[in-house]
């Protein structure tokens, strides 16, 4: 039976070198579908080394996040790029080797994960969840609003920079576009709209049939 | 946990975060028109925070959050011309923005969170509180320097900026991790003890040259220069004043904080890497410079030469070498405000006054302008009477202190060749013909004629009477 903590250390540089390689792939693959296979893969492998730290909430924040949402939106924008249907299934299979081993990478990980935690190996030093007798999270949740403050919000105001930027650099005014103005749909009133108008009837004069004329209405 | 102490340590910035908030929301609600208004508001919002930086000081440095936010003397200096030369440069861009349909709300919003960076960043207690900091500056810079999108130019300096600064960044994170793994902690306070106990020498000294290359690409001191003159002359002139004033303050406050307040004990390692990177900067500043014809490369390839000279006054590691830095970074911030200053003046709707043939003449044409001028040549090449005269003759007597006599001597050589470039913007100006068809003339803005010739006033009266402020410069790191 292999001692735990060199079970351990083992695992370690084995996700490390996975999370190098996979990285160096996402900059030097030529396919973009590839280079996104390979970033999920990066972000897996971070996230198990992560679990081996004992850091639980980052790590399932990092797969549900990032791996889960992000990287899944990247793969779509990225075969959307290809407009023409046909190409699109072409690349399924095509895609289909890549991906098959990025997931058997990803789950000989799990397995590795699961065995680190079956043999109970001791953590890569002092845990201070542990110490404080807490769940990782709570932990977390109570480091980052009383010791991290200031760092969490100065966070915050980099995403409103963000915001600002993003829409500074994007929204364009072009004039002659039509769109909807709610607020003048909403005041509209119904007298504004139909308008009865009374008037005598007016007696048609009398019909001269004119072969192959339409008379207009 | 924090408390009320802690708010009120802070309240500069809160108060500016607030500003920044409320000129957004403002901004969207206000027709296009009464815009002049929010640019007014936010000079008054600039000036208010300099009284509040001025009136809160603590006679003692005193922490906040935790250790995160220092407030001590070197911090007050560099937010109080950190927010006087931003103020300048609201002044200084408003005709500019105006003739170029960018005059926008966001362009003074993204500016003051770039401030509230700055302000953070010198502050910075904490390694964390360094990253944030910059990360808030120089986000906002990059947004800021695409503002103008319909220009390819501008683009391309934009994207370039973000690609090498977020490589940058990377480095400096990356230094930062091996630093806490060398010693264990995060607080810049608790590194400057750890860091001679550690059993890690190696990672530690690795973890600083990461940290040097990171505080190197900041500062653009050569080889890590590549991106400045680049978006020097690719933003619009508007934000290319900004980028060359404040920041560089902020770069000046993140190596101190770095170098001094965190490794001070590492400073015989780090005062020979800082010796090569001044030495390189003084040399590709100066002698690419000599080549440029455009006006805004030419000033670009100057900061290079001028970060080299603030790089002297750190080498020499102890409390009169950081005045004597601090005394530069914030002369020429001044001397970088004004020169940017007269180039927005100068320029109009359809002409960018970029190259130095367009200052052809100028002395027949403009000739309060061409004196203006004249004066910020002057200074930026360090001519005596001038305030940048004694910044340099300060740097290189801290660098002689250090016992770094060839490090003076390759400074004063240097800016002897860094005098040809000035002089030749002179030269044009004053001997050559004007070109014909180039009407040329100082901005109709009152406002802008009053500031620009105050501030490059005051360079002139800065030079005779600099004494006060260096002395406030060495009173900062005595206590």
């Amino acid at each position: 039976m292999i001692d735990p903590s060199v079970f351990q250390l083992i695992c370690f540089y084995a996700f490390s070198a996975v999370t190098i390689g996979a990285a160096l792939g996402v900059i030097s693959l030529r396919n973009t579908v590839h280079a996104v296979l390979a970033l999920v893969l990066t972000f897996f492998s971070t996230a198990c080394i992560w679990l081996l730290a004992e850091a639980e909430f980052l790590a399932i924040a990092l797969i549900v996040v990032y791996v889960g949402a992000v990287m899944v939106l990247f793969l779509f924008v990225v075969m959307m790029l290809d407009i023409k249907q046909e190409h699109i299934r072409e690349g399924f299979i095509k895609y289909l080797p890549v991906g098959i081993i990025v997931a058997l990478i990803m789950l000989g990980e799990m397995l590795a994960m699961i065995g680190v935690r079956a043999m109970h190996a001791q953590v890569m030093g002092a845990n201070p969840a542990t110490v404080a007798g807490m769940s990782n999270t709570e932990w977390l949740g109570t480091a980052l609003y009383t010791q991290f403050l200031l760092p969490f919000e100065i966070a915050a105001l980099i995403l409103t920079v963000g915001v600002v930027a993003a829409v500074v650099l994007t929204l364009r005014q072009r004039t002659g576009v039509r769109h909807q103005a709610a607020s003048q749909q909403v005041l509209v009133n119904p007298r504004d709209r139909i308008r009865v108008v009374k008037m005598a009837a007016e007696v048609p004069a009398a019909p001269q049939p004119a072969p192959g004329k339409e008379s207009t209405p | 946990m924090p408390n009320i102490n802690d708010i009120l340590i802070l309240l500069p910035e809160l108060y500016l975060v607030v500003a920044a908030c409320l000129l957004l929301l403002l901004d969207a609600f206000m027709k296009p028109e009464q815009r002049p208004m929010l640019h007014w508001l936010s000079v008054a919002v600039l000036l208010v925070a300099i009284y509040l930086v001025i009136a809160g000081q603590p006679p003692q440095a005193v922490t906040a959050f935790n250790g995160m936010f220092v407030r001590d003397g070197v911090a007050e200096v560099l937010k109080v011309f950190a927010l006087l030369t931003t103020a300048l440069v609201f002044i200084y861009a408003k005709p500019y923005l105006v003739d170029r349909k960018l005059f926008l709300g966001e362009f003074y919003t993204l500016t003051i969170f770039a401030v509230i960076g700055i302000m953070l960043l010198v502050s910075a207690g904490n390694l964390l509180t360094v990253y944030l900091g910059l990360e808030l500056l120089t986000l906002s810079s990059y947004a800021l320097v695409a503002l103008n999108r319909d220009s390819r130019l501008s683009s391309e300096a934009a994207i370039k900026y973000f690609v090498l600064g977020a490589l940058a960044s990377g480095m400096l994170l990356y230094g930062m991790s091996m630093v806490y793994g060398a010693t264990g902690t995060l607080s810049l306070a608790n590194l400057h003890g750890a860091a001679l106990h550690t059993g890690m020498p190696q990672l530690l000294i690795f973890g600083l040259i990461f940290m040097v290359v990171g505080i190197g690409f900041k500062l653009g001191a050569a080889p890590f220069h590549m991106w400045i003159p680049d978006v020097y002359q690719g933003s619009p002139t508007a934000v290319t004043i900004f980028i060359g004033s404040a920041p560089k303050l902020a770069a000046f406050g993140m190596a101190y904080r770095l170098l001094a307040s965190g490794l001070g004990d590492l400073s015989q390692h780090w005062q020979l890497m800082l010796a090569v990177l001044a030495v390189l900067s003084l040399a590709i500043g100066n002698l690419v410079a000599i080549v440029q014809s455009n006006l805004k490369r030419l000033l670009a390839y100057s900061t290079i030469s001028h970060m080299g000279y603030l790089l002297l006054g750190l080498v020499n590691a102890g409390p009169e070498g950081y005045a004597a830095a601090l005394f530069y970074a914030i002369s020429y911030a001044l001397m970088s405000t004004a020169a940017f200053g007269v180039i927005l003046a100068l320029a109009r709707a359809g002409f960018e006054c970029e190259e130095i043939d367009d200052l052809k003449g100028l002395n027949q044409r403009s000739p309060w302008a061409a004196f203006l001028m004249m004066l910020v040549m002057f200074s930026l090449a360090g001519v005596p009477p001038l305030f940048g005269f004694f910044a340099k003759l300060l740097v290189l007597q801290a660098a002689i202190h250090a016992g770094m006599m060839w490090l003076a001597i390759v400074g004063a050589v240097f800016a002897i060749v860094g005098l040809y470039y000035y002089l030749r913007v002179v030269k044009v100006m004053y001997f050559d013909k004007p070109v014909e068809g180039t009407e040329i003339r100082l901005q109709s803005d009152a406002s802008v004629r009053v500031v620009l010739s105050l501030n490059v006033l005051a360079l002139l009266v800065l030079g005779f009477g600099w004494g006060p402020l260096f002395g406030w410069c060495q009173r900062v790191f005595v206590g």
